[in-house]
Formats: C-alpha cells, structure tokens, sequence
C-alpha cells in the first residue's frame, strides 16, 4: 500500500496532530516501511478464516446493576485542565 | 413536480438500568453536574469497563419486542471522534455484529396496519451534556459528565415511513413499546427517548432516491413532524430550482421553527471502527434468550387485545386505556377489584382522563387510586349515590385526595330513595309550580322535566331520579 503526504495529513488531522512538513515526509517513509512490513500477512490465504479481535477464549463477562459509590467532584476535577465551578470547562463548542 | 417522502428514524433510548453501561455510577438523573462519575466513565488511562448485565438484557428485550434476528455472537467497537462531550474520545457501540438485526414494528395508520423494517438495535454509551453560556460572546462551554455512560439503546429503522402520520405513529408506538417492555422511561423533556430523521425526496413514480439529510437536535415528536415537514418542503424547493440536495446533517431550532447545516461536522466523519478490545464478546444461547422473552411482559398491542375479548371494551376505549401503561395498569387494577370494566373505563376516559387534561397533570402521578375509584363505581351502582353526586364525589376526591367514602359522610351526600319523603316534596313542588301543570296538561312533555328538575333542586340533587320520575308519573297522571 502506497502512502502519501495526503494520508499523512489526513490522519493527523482524524489525531488533531499537528505535523512540520519534515515529520510529514518523515511519517510518509515511516508508514509505508510498516505497511509494507504489516501487508506480508495479506499474502497469507485467509479465506474462509474468520477475523479474530480476541485473544482468549472468554465471553459473557458481566457485572450487576448495584451502584457503587462515584468518587468526590474535589477529586473529578483534579484531573480537569480548566473548570468552572461544578463544570469542566472546554473551548467553545459551535454546532 | 410531486415528490414522495421518504424518511427513516434513528432512535436512542436511555435504557432503564439504575448503573452505568460499564461502571457502579448512579443513573439518577437531575443530580449535580459531576458527581456520578468515576474513573471509569470519565475515560481515564487504565481503567477497564465491565458490562451492565441488566442493560444487555434490556437491549435483548427491546431486540425481541421488535421482531429482530438474534445472532449467537455479539461484540463491541470502537467509535471514535473527538467531542468534547465525549471524555475516552471514543464511544463504545455497535458497528459489525449488532445485537438485533432485520427486526420490523407494526404500526396503526388511520386504521391500517403499515410495517416498518428495523434495521438494527444496538446498544452503546451515552455521552456528556455540553452546556452553552448564555451570553454570546462567551468563549467557553461546560460540561457534565454525569450521563457519561449511561446505557443507551439505538434503533434505526429502514427508510420505509412515507408521510408525518406514519412518523408520529412509529414513534408512538415505539414509545408504548419500551414502556410496557420496562426498558426505558421514556421521558422525551429528560432527553431519554430521542429522535433523528432522515429525510429525502423521490420523484413520483421513479424510484431514484434523492441525497438523504440528516436532521437532530429534535426534543419532542412536535419538533420532529415539524421538522420533516420544513425539510421536505425545502428540499422540494432546491429540486424545483432545478438544484441538488445536498447530503448533509442538519440542526433544528425550535424557536425559529428552521433547520440549519451544521457545521462542525461538516466533513464526512472516520469512526475507524474496531472491536473493543477491554470488553469480551457475549455469546447468546437458546436458554437465555427464552428466559428474556419470558420476562417480557405484554406489549401494548395483545393488552389492547385483552381488553376488547376479556372486557368486552370498544375498540376506541381500548385504544384510549392502553395509550398510556400507568392508565391500563390502573384499569387493570381497577377491574381486579370491582368487575364492572365498562363503567370503570368510562370514569377512567370521561372523568380522570379530563381532570388530568385540564390540571395539566403529570399522567405517572394519577391523582386517584385505582381502589378509590372501583369503591366509587361500587356506591353508584349500588345506588348509595346519583351518577350526578358522582361526579361531585370525584371531583373531590381528585381536589383532597379523600376517599369516596369519606366524602359522601362528611358531606351527607347519600341519595335519598325513601318513597315517602320523595314524595313529600313532589307534592310540595307540585302545589308551588301549577303553571308547570297545567302546561304538561296542554301536551309541553318538558314540563315534567322541569318538576324533576325542581324536585332534585329541593334535594340538593340527592333524590333517586328513578323513584322521583316514578311518583311524579303516578301524581299526574300518566
Ligand atoms: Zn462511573
């Protein structure tokens, strides 16, 4: 697979990364390497072969509808770059 | 040109469960902003969600009250876009194997039943609430996570509604559904039953579907209708210029009654789904899914059913009882304790359902007992009361929250059907009003309502009118 300064831009973007033109031709160089490194799984015949997302044999894992106590705004926000008052505060959001 | 509309809804209920999708957080709603959350639901690194059990047996429940194919194997994907209402930056949804496909839903459209192709059900997280601050020129918008997490049910349908009759009735009887089923509460001003429309137009007698727009931002099924219409109107208008729609999502304002392209998702959206790593597939067997459709209590539909074979109700007053479930699990009630189901639904439609209209009432609060009102059709019927003190008895009750019975002692309302004291009055009326008389004489039949009138007066509208039009027939004659 051929990767181009477009997809580079186009996945940063998707990443809200931003990128000098430098690491753009470097990521185009970087990217195809493990493409093409990743695309020798495709000369593997994998037909009738279901995709396979999980690595154990596990299923039906569950927990039950019980509350369990939430943890204090004093700590929720600890974590938070900007509040105000009970809120998070975020840049303006225009829909 | 004439146009065919087509439309498709998305909808998202907010899934009955008292926890969080994936953590031990409280679903309460209304609370203060922030304060049901945890490391979980807010996204932090590390953290690992675990599945609400009770909301994936909700969402099987909703699967099967809408006729969906059930796979054995099911999963989760990743969904990613960066929100700021969206705390992992990614949701956890459906994508490749959702839980309930090609399902369908009957609904009632001026009598005829029209099917509507379900597409798929899955089940998701809710995000966060944005908050916008009033002033305009604010640079900011606040956010609260606390419905970060809550389970949420998507249901898309097929593009198969073909008018704002058949969209109100989807909805409605959508509604119905997951109410009688107890899978969600439904509460459209709580943001907890939801809508998005897809609207485009066709060419009558082409089938070439025109671009599909999205429309969201719709709180209530008013919005909704309105919206369709607007948007059918528009496009129609693009297209007669000669035009193209474009495919595009727009929002509703419900002040201006406009939509409105929407701007920050301009951009065709990656979601770049994949499965969810954190989470395990569920498998689904035989056992479990007969153990879920048996706990699926009956839909509005065979209640309706019920209604008109066991109780012998029309098909409209039916109809008006199984609109609402807390107004047929009333009636239900009702009937279990005193069985005269006809009486007790005319009382339900004409008298509480009137009261709850003109108070503005909320319908899940009835201001009345169902034991209440079964002992009030009990006294009428047993002729301790007219249907006329009745309706003063009820009104009472729904002012003070007082029993019939009660109400009838405290007010000395009990019908008067002693003979002699009936007609003690009946004389007196009589020799007080010999105009009446004498114009019954001459052939004016009203005449002897009005002395039935006088007579009930004289009683405070107590007097039996059977006894009173009985002795009255007999003074005079007939
Ligand atoms: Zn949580």
């Amino acid at each position: 697979m051929k990767i181009g300064k477009k997809d580079i831009e186009y996945i940063a973007n998707l990443s809200r990364i931003e990128l000098s033109e430098h690491e753009k031709e470097m990521f185009v160089h970087q990217l195809s390497d493990i493409l093409s490194y990743i695309g020798k799984i495709s000369e593997l015949n994998t037909e009738n072969v279901t995709p396979m997302a999980y690595t154990i044999k596990a299923s039906n894992v569950f927990k039950e509808d019980i509350p369990e106590p939430s943890i204090s705004l004093e700590d929720v926000q600890l974590n938070a770059p900007d509040i105000k008052g009970v809120f998070f505060k975020v840049p303006k959001v225009i829909e | 040109m004439e146009y065919e509309v087509i439309v498709g809804l998305e909808t998202h209920a907010e899934l009955a469960t008292i926890t969080k999708l994936f953590c031990g957080c409280s679903t309460k709603f209304g609370v203060e902003p922030n304060t049901q959350v945890c490391p979980v639901c807010l996204g932090m690194p590390g953290v690992l969600p675990v599945m609400n059990k009770k909301a994936f047996e909700y969402a099987l429940k909703a699967a099967i009250a809408l006729n969906c194919r059930i796979d054995e194997f099911t999963n989760f994907d990743r969904k990613s876009y960066y929100y700021p209402d969206l705390p992992k930056n990614y949701q956890i949804s459906q994508n490749y194997y959702n839980l309930g496909v090609d399902g369908y839903m009957d609904i009632s459209v001026n009598g005829t039943i029209r099917r509507i192709r379900i597409h798929n059900v899955h089940l998701e997280e809710e995000a966060g609430k944005l908050i916008h601050p009033e002033e305009i020129s604010a640079d900011y918008s606040l956010v609260d996570f606390n419905r970060a997490g809550v389970p949420l049910l998507e249901i898309v349908s097929y593009p198969d509604m073909r008018n704002v009759d058949e969209v109100e009735s989807y909805m409605q009887t959508l509604r119905k559904i997951l109410l009688y089923a107890e899978i969600s509460d439904c509460k459209m001003q709580e943001g907890s039953l939801r809508f998005e429309a897809s609207i485009s137009l066709r060419k009558k007698g082409s089938d070439k579907l025109g671009n599909r727009v999205e429309i969201k931002n719709l709180n209530s099924m008013k919005s909704v209708l309105k919206a369709i219409e607007y948007e059918a109107k528009r496009q129609s208008e693009v297209l007669d210029r000669g035009g193209t729609v474009d495919r595009e999502t727009r929002l509703w304002d419900e002040v201006s009654e406009k939509s409105a392209r929407m701007r920050s998702k301009e951009e065709a959206q990656d979601y770049r789904y994949f499965p969810e790593p954190d989470l395990l597939p569920v498998l689904i067997n035989e056992k479990w899914l007969s153990a879920i459709k048996a706990s699926i209590p009956e839909l509005p539909r065979e209640r309706k059913q019920r209604f008109m074979e066991v109780f012998k109700l029309s098909d409209y007053d039916a109809g008006v009882i199984t609109e609402e479930k807390v107004l047929a699990d009333f009636f239900d009630e009702c009937v279990k304790i005193l069985d005269r189901p006809k009486a007790i639904c005319n009382w339900i439609i004409n008298d509480l359902l009137r009261e709850v209209k003109d108070k503005k009432l909320d319908i899940n609060n009835l201001p009345i007992k169902a034991k209440q009102l079964a002992v009030l059709v009990e006294i009428i019927e047993k002729g301790t009361i007219s249907s006329t003190i009745a309706k003063e008895v009820f009104s009472e009750m729904i002012q003070t929250g007082k029993g019939p019975q009660t109400i009838i002692e405290e007010k000395k309302l009990v019908q008067i059907s002693d003979e002699g004291l009936i007609e003690a009055v009946i004389t007196k009326v009589i020799s007080s009003n010999p105009d009446a008389i004498e114009d019954y004489k001459k052939g004016k039949k009203n005449a002897l309502t009005f002395l039935v009138g006088q007579v009930m007066k004289e009683t405070k509208g107590k007097a039996n009118p059977k006894i009173v039009n009985e002795i009255l027939a007999k003074k005079v004659g007939i």
